[in-house]
This record gives C-alpha cells, sequence and structure tokens, in this order.
C-alpha cells in the first residue's frame, strides 16, 4: 500500500499536467451555441425592413433549404461577410435576412456598398427574433433545410473557406 | 499639405463602434409601473446571463443584447406569464449556460456530490488519525 501511495504524487501531478496541456492545445469553445440546432424554426413573423423587399414569416421558410443571416449594418465584420454571401447567392442559395436594431436608411445603404444577396429582410428592432433563434450576436447563420427545420449555425461571419462545407450541407437537406 | 490632410483626417476619424443607432427598448431601462411584478422581474433578471458578456447578468450589463434580454423578460411578467416559464424559454434556445440557477443534471450534479464525498473522504481520514492517536 505504502509503495503504491508514493507515486500518488506523481499521478496527481500527471494529471494535473495533462489538464493544463489539453487546455492549450485545445482551448475552450467559448462561443454560445444555440440549442435550437435541429429544431424547427420557431413562429417568427417579421415586418420587411425594406419597401422594396418582403419581411420574414417563418411559415413560408419551407420547399427548399436556405440561409437565414443575421446581420446589422452597424455590425462590421458583416461587411466583410458580404462579399461571401453573394458568392452564395451566385451558387443558387436563397438567402433570408433578419436585420437586428437597424432602420431602413442604414439598410439600404449597407446593402448599396456591400451588394445584397437577401431574397428577404424581416426586421428585428428589439432583438425578439434573434433571442428566439437562440442566436447571441451578429453576423450568424442558421441553415434550414426544405422541412423549415433549423440544421446547423455558423457563429460570426462566413469566409471563402467555409462555403464549401454550406453548400454541401444545404444540398444534404434536400 | 499632404501630411495636414492626413492629420485632420485622422483626427476626424470617429470610432467604429459595434453598436446600433436605434434607442432601447421600451422595457430595457425603465420599470414595470406594477412594484410587485418588477420585483419578480428584476430577480430572475438578476440570475439571467448576459450572452455577450458573459461574465455579468442581464441586469447589470449594459449590452444592447442584455437590454433585448430585459425588455423581453418584463414584457412577459406584465403579461402574467412565470418566471420560471420565462427561464425555460431562454434555456430552450441557449442552453443551461443561459441561467445561473443550474437544473440538476448528470452534468451538474458533481457540482453536489462532490463536497459530499470530500467531506466523507475526510471524516474517514480524521477517524484512522484519531484511532491511531489513542492507541
Amino acid at each position: 500500500m505504502k509503495r503504491l501511495l508514493i507515486w500518488a504524487p506523481l499521478a496527481l501531478f500527471a494529471l494535473v499536467f495533462a489538464l493544463v496541456a489539453g487546455g492549450l492545445i485545445k482551448p475552450a469553445d467559448r462561443k454560445i451555441h444555440s440549442a435550437m440546432v435541429g429544431k424547427p424554426v420557431p413562429a417568427l413573423a417579421m415586418k420587411p425592413l425594406l419597401a422594396t423587399k418582403p419581411g420574414i414569416d417563418s411559415a413560408a421558410l419551407k420547399g427548399k433549404p436556405r440561409l437565414l443571416n443575421v446581420f446589422a449594418s452597424w455590425c462590421i465584420p458583416c461587411i466583410a461577410e458580404a462579399p461571401q454571401l453573394l458568392k452564395l447567392k451566385q451558387a443558387g442559395v436563397e438567402i433570408d435576412a433578419i436585420a437586428i436594431r437597424d432602420t431602413p436608411e442604414a439598410v439600404q445603404a449597407f446593402l448599396a456598398r456591400n451588394g445584397d444577396p437577401y431574397a428577404r429582410i424581416g426586421d428585428d428592432p428589439t432583438g425578439k427574433a434573434q433571442i428566439a433563434l437562440g442566436s447571441s450576436g451578429v453576423p450568424e447563420t442558421f441553415l434550414i433545410d426544405d422541412q423549415g427545420r433549423i440544421i446547423d449555425q455558423h457563429i460570426g461571419d462566413i469566409r471563402a473557406d467555409d462555403i464549401p462545407a454550406i453548400l454541401a450541407k444545404l444540398e444534404a437537406a434536400k | 499639405m499632404r501630411r495636414l490632410a492626413i492629420l485632420v483626417a485622422l483626427l476626424a476619424a470617429s470610432p467604429a463602434l459595434a453598436d446600433s443607432n436605434r434607442p432601447a427598448a421600451p422595457l430595457a431601462y425603465s420599470q414595470l409601473p406594477d412594484a410587485k411584478q418588477e420585483a419578480q422581474a428584476k430577480a430572475l433578471m438578476e440570475t439571467l446571463r448576459c450572452l455577450v458578456c458573459q461574465g455579468q447578468s442581464i441586469a447589470d450589463s449594459d449590452a444592447e443584447m442584455a437590454g433585448d434580454m430585459r425588455a423581453l423578460v418584463r414584457e412577459r411578467i406584465a403579461k402574467g406569464e412565470q418566471p420560471a416559464a420565462i427561464r425555460s424559454y431562454l434555456v430552450q434556445r441557449y442552453g443551461d449556460y443561459v441561467t445561473y440557477d443550474p437544473p440538476l443534471s448528470w452534468v451538474t450534479a458533481p457540482l453536489w456530490i462532490a463536497p459530499l464525498l470530500l467531506l466523507a473522504i475526510g471524516l474517514l481520514l480524521a477517524r484512522r488519525l484519531f484511532r491511531k492517536g489513542g492507541a
């Protein structure tokens, strides 16, 4: 017993070392993932933000896989994301958007400057739709299958190297 | 001249703020007229995590999203919804992470069980030591 006990401090040290090394090699995931992934899109009825585009009625988000992009004209990574969304649109993806705490004038200017990939834009003046989706920031993008179910959530801006995976997931959701 | 122009441009530049320029939701910064309901809302807000700041409750935080969440809590309380129902609405969306009062599950069980376990080990150790001392 005593001979075994002699190794206890070393074992304890190895344990702590492994814990610290593990944390260094693979830092904790601080993103807040929506618990709505895998569930149907919650009931949302958002007025159109712009006169030229329809708003968002979650019951209508069916029929084919699509993206639901949570964005804002005041969000800086959203500017970086805009060209990638345009590429996705060119690849034939339907992209709907929720504009968080935004104004028609600001969004109009944002789209004029960065391009307009959106089929619909819903107005979310007090973040209600954002909370209903379990989204905690901008930009975030929800992948929705043809049945209106959320299949994935992309947190942060979509980069060029994220596009193949997104297209593959949407293709698989048909 | 060019240097001066650059200097003027730098001085005139404003920081890029990651905040909207819209006013906060009506109930983000104003209390409910009914004191009892406001107390209920306040108690709930103190146990909900601000998802943007992560270390603060939504009652403490000045982030826009915390304001939206306060407005949501107050609106629902004013409509007569129970605090537990509002909490579970948010947990359904953000997971247990959003509440500072996590439910007992096999993930959180060690929080309660570990102290008891350590206490038991301590008692065992103490008993052995005292017995040796007595003998």
